[in-house]
């Protein structure tokens, strides 16, 4: 949970003789995911913690791949989304009383039917690495949920496999009816996954990944097959990919085909690039953002999706590190310091910033109500726009270029005389090397 | 943000505030919550229908159709994703909604009915209600049937038997060509199609059947080929979007003459896919066309296209409004349960005729109409759609008796409190 | 007899469009390392912009000038964009283009609405080229292939008979020394991928009218095209085009094939009315679609490098 580079292995055994500073972000973790609710109540808010819990296990087995092995998956859907229809299958038939399991238990069994996929799909993708694992991915991606509407004997068709998540007599007292009694099945299964998936981190295994990632040559050399070590690392991140899936289809209790569909794919790449592929805790941060876009921000404006594509745009051209790249950034004392010392310039970049966002938001928010609203006064933070007139996109246009410039200057300004967070390499360099 | 979108808390209580002060005290403001898909691809038909709801709503709410009591018709965006129509339902249950609205999609539909049973189950007295406007899959009036759902379109398999009837009161028709997206609602269609075609007409021959994967074929040459190879005359389709566009410009491409009986030509999109490439030879089923006998409606659709600069083909929104409107006045209360009762067996006046929900699964009984695409001409087809300057001709209407089906429905309903 | 006849001329057709849609791609890849994920939405630009000029102006300005514009597009995407993240390796490369995609669709509806546009085939493009037992080939494919093919011959020609051609192919295997000699190679990689762009919007422009320049025409393509690209071996342009008629010939006979695993059984003798709901019904024709994705996993399969591929991934 530290942010600890995962390409640093030697720094992990130096602190091995503490235990506390080890201890405590696992503690504030666990802290984080009992109080949450507590803070957040309400029906919705409980359903969107419950999602953001889902999709953090999804992000962490996701930056298995491409964080700790350099796979770039367009098909980890595919996975999560398959354990989640096992589940469903399991919970229907125990509800049935066909079998008998406690849901509580589900998720392993969505675990172990994404596992299984993952041995069978990852024999054949885990052969390459780089764009050649990419285009794979993407094929079986569009194969299976091709599949998921054409079974629908398995997949339940439209409609999808819908279930009731209350099954047997509750034990305890818990019957998982009530979302704050699913919230807490998921935050336990998420906390015991992160911990299993961080000391994945630390086996030879974990080590060997980031070793086949670096330079796949070399873990050759020193006597390991690149490509099995790849396929054991696809199995196991098929395997917390399932549990993800089983949780989320808890949740819902439903599971459709988009839960397969390389839509799914494609945000959950998203979401955890835009947390950061480099730190553990990355994903984390991913997860809890995009359902931010997602469920609530797609509340307020149907240009959400534009906000997306220009947030994960921007991370990628500035900030390839993603937020917990920028976040550790930031509270390097080297930085700190000069923070202190420039405050006027930080400000500076702080007030330009926020006008390049505000005009920016407001520019966007006038194209989309010209383009789907019948009128054509737009309110937003309080100020009324009228976007039939070419005057106001001139005005904003200007505000958005003049802001930009500032924001521009103070930056260089403030890091003036300073190496960069990341050094800017005078003209273009050429790389060959792979993906 | 624009006017029908979901706002902040702050600026969705100015609204209610603004409704409070033109209003009598004791009345209150029904709110209905509208989960469609608002954003991304799809959002042009969901805004579409949306807006045909405000449209409904500001009429019934000046003309009083639901006596001092004002309707509201809100937003939701459910992404085109039954998962994330759930979440939305949950929150507009959360900010008090009793009733919501959806219609694209059947997946999304079973999913919300589902939710909705076992919310009504956990929580007696805050019952929600769902009022279908267009999901079509007949199990939701069938073994799905429940309580808490209306369906205010005709379902699949009326508009399948309607279709089939129709095509085989042409004489000149022999051989039909069957094909579908390869879906569930698909298999449905071509389920229903095949058994009305045996049943329709004795010398009506089944030559061919396909089913094409959703929104994955680009070129539909080789289908056209398949087709014109098998001899049909006529090709009957439940497909929509491009997957019906295409069909009819690679028919046509071709030099296929067959007749095209479909179901969403009508669709936001098709007609203007279409063109003149569709003219005289597709045809769909309806419950509604604005080119009808007495132009029933045209004052509506005038109104709508002068503030929204678009065609109104969301007709269902009238019955809902209407229908709606009426229960709540005649029961007296705004409760779901109380609507319901009064809902079931009700009998009105739409724009397509006289209508009755059937109590015993809660299906729309309407008449329906059957289309085809027509250059405009200002008597017949006085209305075009999209601008194309071709609309719809009315060929004929069914009237309900032609697509009452038995319904397998056995409902539980609440007791009458 | 005809049958067959139209059922290759359509799968031809089908094919040269794609090789289109995908020599671009290829072409970028090949020359500078990137697979472009938003070369889908260059195709859909291109259809768009050529819709916009062929309502104001003609068809035929169109058919020339969407192309420059949306090269034009491509330029100022690498300049300002693709060369920028140039230095963090081509995952990010990948990444840039993939988030491009997502801004393309969402800009493109605020543009021109969601709906479809009324984007149709000229006038003197729209009938048949000939007709063949009641079956008639219409010109506008026939024009489609003409354009595919003048389009192949003239990136052959530019890569191996011209200067700029040769300094390209140059500075994909020794960048350095290209550098070296005087010539700007990252001005050259702003041309490959302008140029790339610009032969996906010609696409575009043939494609949009032959079929429907709507939002999601982007999404349809594009996994196909990579599909492809790898098929035929990553930066191979030969590949591509034998990839291209390969997927379309496939693509297009499957869909007569109305056979099934169950049909094979039934024939064998072997009833089993148990099968009948299984996977073992869905016929050839049901999956047509699906097959290239099949004949992909099949290729990385048996030979990794694509069918014309010199190099892996």
């Amino acid at each position: 949970m530290k942010p600890e580079p995962a390409q640093r292995p030697d720094a992990i055994p130096a602190r091995l003789r503490t235990i506390l500073p080890r201890a405590l972000p696992w503690a504030v973790f666990a802290l984080g995911l009992i109080v949450a609710p507590l803070i957040f109540s309400g029906g919705a808010s409980l359903s969107i913690l419950s999602q953001i819990g889902t999709m953090m296990l999804l992000g962490l087995s996701f930056n298995m791949l491409l964080g700790q092995g350099g796979m770039l998956s367009f098909g980890h859907a595919v996975y999560s989304g398959l354990g989640a229809y096992f589940a469903a299958h399991a919970i229907r038939l125990a509800g049935a009383g066909t079998i008998s399991i406690p849901i509580s238990l589900v998720p392993i069994l969505g675990g172990l039917a994404g596992m299984l996929f993952g041995v069978l799909f990852g024999y054949v993708t885990t052969k390459k690495s780089g764009t050649t694992f990419a285009m794979i991915t993407l094929g079986i991606s569009e194969l299976v949920s091709a599949c998921a509407l054409m079974m629908p004997e398995f997949f339940g068709g439209e409609g999808g496999v819908s279930f009731n998540r209350v099954v047997g007599r509750p034990l305890y007292g818990i019957s998982f009816g009530p979302q704050i009694q699913v919230y807490y099945l998921i935050a336990v299964w998420l906390f015991i996954c992160t911990l299993a998936i961080y000391a994945f981190s630390l086996t030879p295994l974990g080590r060997m990944i980031n070793a086949v990632r670096d330079n796949p040559e070399r873990a050759e050399f020193i006597g390991y097959d690149p490509q099995h070590v790849r396929y054991l690392t696809f199995i196991l991140s098929s395997f917390f990919a399932g549990v993800a899936g089983a949780l989320g289809a808890i949740n819902f209790e439903i599971v459709s085909a988009e839960n397969v569909s390389t839509g799914r794919s494609g945000a959950i790449l998203l979401f955890t690039f835009i947390g950061g592929v480099d730190y553990f805790f990355g994903p984390l941060i991913g997860a809890a953002l995009g359902v931010f876009f997602t469920e609530l921000l797609s509340n307020y404006t149907p240009a959400w999706q534009l906000y997306l594509g220009i947030f994960f745009v921007l991370m990628v051209l500035y900030a390839p590190g993603g937020l917990s790249g920028l976040l550790v950034e930031a509270v390097r004392p080297k930085v700190l310091r000069r923070s202190i010392l420039r405050w006027p310039l930080l400000l500076a970049i702080c007030v330009s910033g926020l006008l390049v966002v505000f005009g920016a938001i407001l520019a966007i928010e006038m194209l989309f109500q010209r383009s789907l609203g019948s009128d054509s006064e737009l309110k937003l933070f309080g100020i009324s726009v009228d976007t039939s007139l070419r005057m106001s996109y001139v005005v904003v246009g200007l505000l958005v270029f003049v802001s930009g410039i500032s924001l521009r200057w103070a930056w260089v300004a403030f890091w003036d005389g300073a190496d960069k967070p990341q050094t800017e390499i005078a003209g273009v360099t050429i790389r060959r090397t792979g993906t | 943000m624009s006017s029908s979108y979901q706002r902040t808390s702050l600026a969705g209580s100015a609204v209610i505030c603004v409704t409070l002060l033109s209003t009598p005290a004791l009345a209150e403001t029904v709110r209905v919550a509208f989960i469609d898909p608002l954003s991304g691809t799809f959002a042009a038909l969901g805004q579409n229908e949306l807006q045909s709801f405000h449209a409904m709503a500001a009429r019934a709410n000046q003309e009083k159709w639901a006596g001092d009591n004002q309707l509201e018709f809100v937003g939701f965006d459910n992404q085109a994703s039954p998962q994330i129509s759930l979440v939305q339902l949950k929150n507009a249950i959360d900010q008090g909604y009793r009733y919501i609205t959806q219609a694209n999609g059947s997946g999304a539909a079973l999913a919300l009915i589902d939710a909705i049973n076992k919310h009504n189950e956990r929580n007696p007295g805050k019952e929600v209600m769902f009022l279908n406007h267009g999901a079509v899959d007949p199990s939701l009036t069938n073994d799905k049937c429940s309580f808490w759902h209306f369906g205010f379109d005709a379902n699949a398999d009326m508009k399948s038997q309607v279709l089939i009837n129709h095509l085989a009161t042409n004489p000149a028709i022999k051989k039909v060509y069957i094909i579908n997206q390869d879906y569930a609602a698909g298999h449905q269609f071509t389920r229903g199609e095949k058994e009305y075609l045996k049943s329709a007409r004795a010398d009506l021959e089944l030559v061919g059947e396909d089913l094409v994967p959703l929104g994955k074929v680009k070129d539909f040459s080789p289908y056209i080929a398949k087709i014109k190879a098998s001899g049909a005359d006529s090709v009957v389709t439940g497909n929509w979007g491009t997957d019906l566009s295409l069909l009819i410009k690679a028919a046509k491409e071709a030099g296929l003459n067959a007749n095209f009986y479909t179901y969403y030509a009508n669709l936001k999109g098709a007609p203007i896919a279409m063109g003149a490439d569709g003219a005289d030879r597709v045809r769909y089923v309806g419950i509604w066309n604005i080119n009808n006998e007495t132009f029933a409606g045209e004052d509506i659709a005038t109104s709508f296209k002068q503030k929204y600069n678009d065609d109104f083909t969301w007709m269902v929104s009238y019955s809902i409004v209407a229908m709606f409107s009426k229960a709540i006045k005649e029961s007296g209360s705004t409760d779901p349960v109380k609507v319901g009762f009064a809902l079931e067996g009700m009998k009105a006046t739409s724009l397509n005729g006289q209508v009755e929900m059937r109590a015993s699964d809660h299906q729309l009984l309407q008449p329906l109409y059957i289309g085809v695409w027509t250059k405009a001409d200002g008597k017949t087809v006085k209305y075009d759609q999209e601008g194309t300057g071709y609309g719809w001709k009315t060929e004929k209407k069914y009237e309900a008796s032609a697509s009452t089906q038995p319904t397998t429905c056995a409902m539980k309903r609440p007791p009458r409190s | 007899m005809e049958f067959i006849l139209f059922t290759l001329l359509n799968g031809l057709s089908y094919g040269l469009l794609l090789f289109m849609l995908s020599s671009g791609l290829t072409l970028i890849f090949s020359m500078m390392g990137v697979l472009n994920f938003a070369h889908a939405s260059f195709y859909m630009l291109g259809a768009y912009f050529a819709y916009s000029i062929s309502v104001n102006l003609s068809f035929w300005v169109a058919f020339l000038a969407a192309p420059a514009i949306v090269a034009g597009l491509g330029a100022a995407v690498e300049r300002y964009g693709l060369r920028h993240v140039h230095k963090y390796g081509h995952a990010a490369e990948l990444l840039f283009t993939f988030g491009l995609s997502y801004i393309v669709v969402e800009l493109v509806q605020v543009t021109w609405g969601r709906a479809t546009v009324q984007y149709s085939i000229p006038a003197e493009l729209d009938g048949p080229l000939f007709t063949l037992y009641g079956t008639s080939f219409p010109i506008y494919r026939g024009f489609m292939m003409l354009v595919a093919s003048l389009m192949m011959l003239s990136i052959y020609l530019a890569l191996t008979r011209t200067r700029v051609g040769l300094v390209v192919q140059a500075a994909l295997t020794h960048p350095s020394m290209v550098e070296a000699l005087g010539h700007n190679v990252p001005r050259v990689f702003t041309l490959v991928f302008a140029g790339g762009c610009g032969l996906a919007a010609l696409a575009g422009v043939i494609g949009g009218d032959a079929f429907v320049t709507e939002p999601g025409m982007a999404a349809t393509v594009g996994s196909i095209i990579f599909v492809v690209v790898v098929v035929g071996g990553l930066g191979s342009l030969a590949g591509a085009l034998i990839a291209s008629l390969l997927i379309g010939m496939v693509q297009t006979f499957a869909v007569s094939l109305d056979y099934s695993v169950l049909t094979l059984l039934t024939a064998l003798g072997i009833q089993e009315t148990a099968l009948r709901g299984s996977v073992l019904r869905i016929t050839v024709a049901q999956m047509a679609p699906m097959l290239p994705y099949m004949l992909l996993v099949l290729v990385l399969i048996l030979r990794p490098k694509g069918l014309m591929g010199t190099r892996e991934g």
